[in-house]
């Protein structure tokens, strides 16, 4: 298998990062070496295996849904990067 | 008391608890060793000031009821600290102050630690050589233009370097192992479900497992004692009985039985490899310990595994990085396009990569094959390790393939990259604790590690093995100063 350039435009759309055409080239060189050598999976029939999704053999525990810690909004909007008063400041999404 | 920063973290706390020296005679010695150690890079924020004063505080008030009186101390800066920078290694949280402190960090300051400053590490702990960081490489006290290993690198060079008396880490792939092994450290990956990850900037969420990094094993059974903790703010953290780590520990481990896999000698591993390695068997059979030879079958599966499950959900977690609440922000002419901008100038070359190929395994018509294919290859290897078990208490391998080698030696290739960590990577795929402790040198003299695998929160019986072996090996670092002008 081979991925082209068609398809880290797609990815990198999908990951929303910008990729130019010299970076799409280098990841494209990159994700193909990458590839090559995750393919040695194919090598193992797992038809019949269930996949492992968690090593935590454990259930999760209930808890009482209350508030624990708050009143720290100034705190937080500390690192917001563009900011009015209360809220986060994004670029303008309705005209 | 000249050498207070070469002292083990054990005989710190011994001679603060005898009133020999004071914390803040032991703080200014680490900040003075720190602040003449800069060419090394280990600090991505110094928070020297701060500590001095508390270690003030502590000797005007002191409780030497506590297991870290006084004592200073350094941590990756992967731990969010209430109040202080944690960036990750990264451009994208360059400036990012948390209000909040990781689960990990206020269990060592309630036992009366104080915080150094943050330590340099990979960026997203994505990598095995700290040089993806955004804030530079990190050097080896060992040699000169020398990799610490990685992600963990900036912990295991202060650490081996004489700038903390002890420290923690992150192992998602290794990054506790692997670094420890090239600086001569001992390094301990937990069980997954040990140590809460409550506050630590995430990369691999199924994978990551905070771990301590020490001089020797005593002082890492010390600090796991303190870690390990069940914690409800981590939906993942296991409420298991957990054991005393440091009262419990000892050197008799008579009649446990070490396996050797015969799958661990791959090709092309150095003879100076092999050769530690069958040093280490002897060692534990001098030791008293049954040595078992045993069959990982999965293990050659296991990195192409770990490249598509710990990318996967690196792609998820990280999707959180938009510009928006926190971090870095590029002007963009939209909100899209601000995103992009944010994401392409924020992270680095490795991490974009990884984010990319995490996409591309998660997207539409590549998920069963990729993906859910990765998580059936675990469960093997899993398996691999349950079977083990039934014939073994634990496993001997070499920590890494071979040792720190030379900064930008391997950059330009992710695979030969990424083949550092092949004995570590299986370890974390099926959640399992392991050690790695220092064994030897190779014909540069450069440090070489072995690794000890447990079974699921048999952390104790790691610890005593390392610790009987430990005695055996009488290990000594090199470390001539040599940045220190």
């Amino acid at each position: 298998m081979t991925i082209d350039l068609k398809t880290i435009k797609h990815i990198s759309k999908l990951s929303r990062i910008s990729v130019d055409d010299e970076k799409a080239k280098k990841l494209a060189g990159d994700m193909n070496t990458i590839f090559d050598f995750i393919e040695k999976l194919n090598e193992l029939d797992t038809d019949n295996v269930e996949p492992l999704t968690s090593v935590a053999e454990t259930t999760l525990k209930l808890r009482v849904d209350e508030v624990k810690s708050g009143n720290i909004r100034e705190q937080v909007l500390k690192n917001s990067p563009d900011k009015n008063e209360d809220f986060f400041v994004v670029p303008r999404v309705v005209e | 008391m000249s050498d207070i920063t070469s002292l083990t973290l054990t005989d710190l706390v011994k001679n603060i608890k005898d009133k020999k020296i004071s914390s803040e005679e032991t703080t200014k010695a680490f900040i003075d060793r720190g602040e003449k150690s800069r060419d090394l890079n280990v600090y991505i924020t110094e928070d020297f000031t701060n500590a001095l004063e508390k270690a003030k505080n502590f000797d005007k008030k002191p409780n030497f009821d506590l297991k870290l009186p006084g004592i200073p101390m350094a941590v990756k800066d992967l731990f969010c600290t209430n109040g202080v920078k944690t960036t990750a290694g990264s451009k994208i949280l360059s400036n990012f102050i948390p209000p909040y402190e990781s689960t990990v960090t206020q269990k060592i300051w309630n036992e009366g630690a104080i915080l150094l400053g943050k330590l340099n590490c990979d960026e997203f702990a994505m990598g095995s050589s700290n040089e993806t960081s955004f804030f530079g490489n990190v050097q080896s006290p060992i040699d000169k233009n020398l990799v610490p290993g990685g992600s963990s690198g900036g912990s295991a060079s202060a650490l081996a370097a004489n700038l903390t008396p002890i420290t923690i880490g992150t192992d998602t792939g290794g990054s506790i192992r692997q670094p420890a092994s090239f600086t001569g450290t001992v390094g301990l990956k937990p069980t997954y479900g040990s140590c809460s990850r409550y506050g630590i900037v995430a990369f691999a969420s199924s994978l990551d497992q905070a771990g301590p990094m020490s001089k020797n094993v005593k002082d890492c059974a010390l600090l796991q004692e303190i870690i390990s903790t069940y914690d409800e703010k981590d939906s993942t953290s296991i409420d298991f009985k957990r054991n005393s780590y440091s009262k419990e520990l000892t050197n008799n481990i008579k009649g446990k039985k070490i396996g050797i896999p015969k799958e661990y000698r791959v090709d092309g591993m150095p003879k100076e490899i092999e050769d530690l390695w069958i040093k280490g068997i002897e060692y534990a059979k001098e030791c008293g310990a049954e040595i078992v030879e045993i069959s990982l079958p999965h293990t050659n599966y296991a990195l192409p595994a770990y490249y598509i499950v710990a990318p996967a959900e690196a792609s998820s977690n990280l999707a959180r990085y938009d510009g928006v609440k926190y971090g870095f922000r590029s002007k963009g002419e939209n909100l899209i396009d601000m995103y992009e901008k944010t994401r392409s100038e924020g992270f680095g070359e490795e991490v974009q990569r990884r984010i990319m190929i995490g996409t591309y395994v998660l997207s539409s018509g590549y998920y069963d094959a990729y993906y859910l294919k990765a998580q059936k290859v675990r469960k093997l290897i899993k398996n691999d390790f349950d079977n083990a078990y039934k014939k073994v208490d634990a496993i001997l391998t070499p920590s890494t393939p071979s040792a720190a080698f030379k900064i930008g030696e391997k950059t330009n290739d992710p695979v030969s990259m990424y083949l550092n960590d092949i004995f570590t990577v299986p370890v974390n795929l099926a959640g399992l604790p392991a050690i790695s402790i220092p064994a030897g040198v190779d014909a540069k003299g450069y440090p070489l590690g072995l690794q000890i695998i447990g079974k699921a929160f048999d952390e104790q019986n790691i610890l005593n093995i390392a610790y009987a072996m430990e005695e055996k090996i009488q290990f000594k670092n090199k470390i001539t100063d040599w940045w220190i002008k």
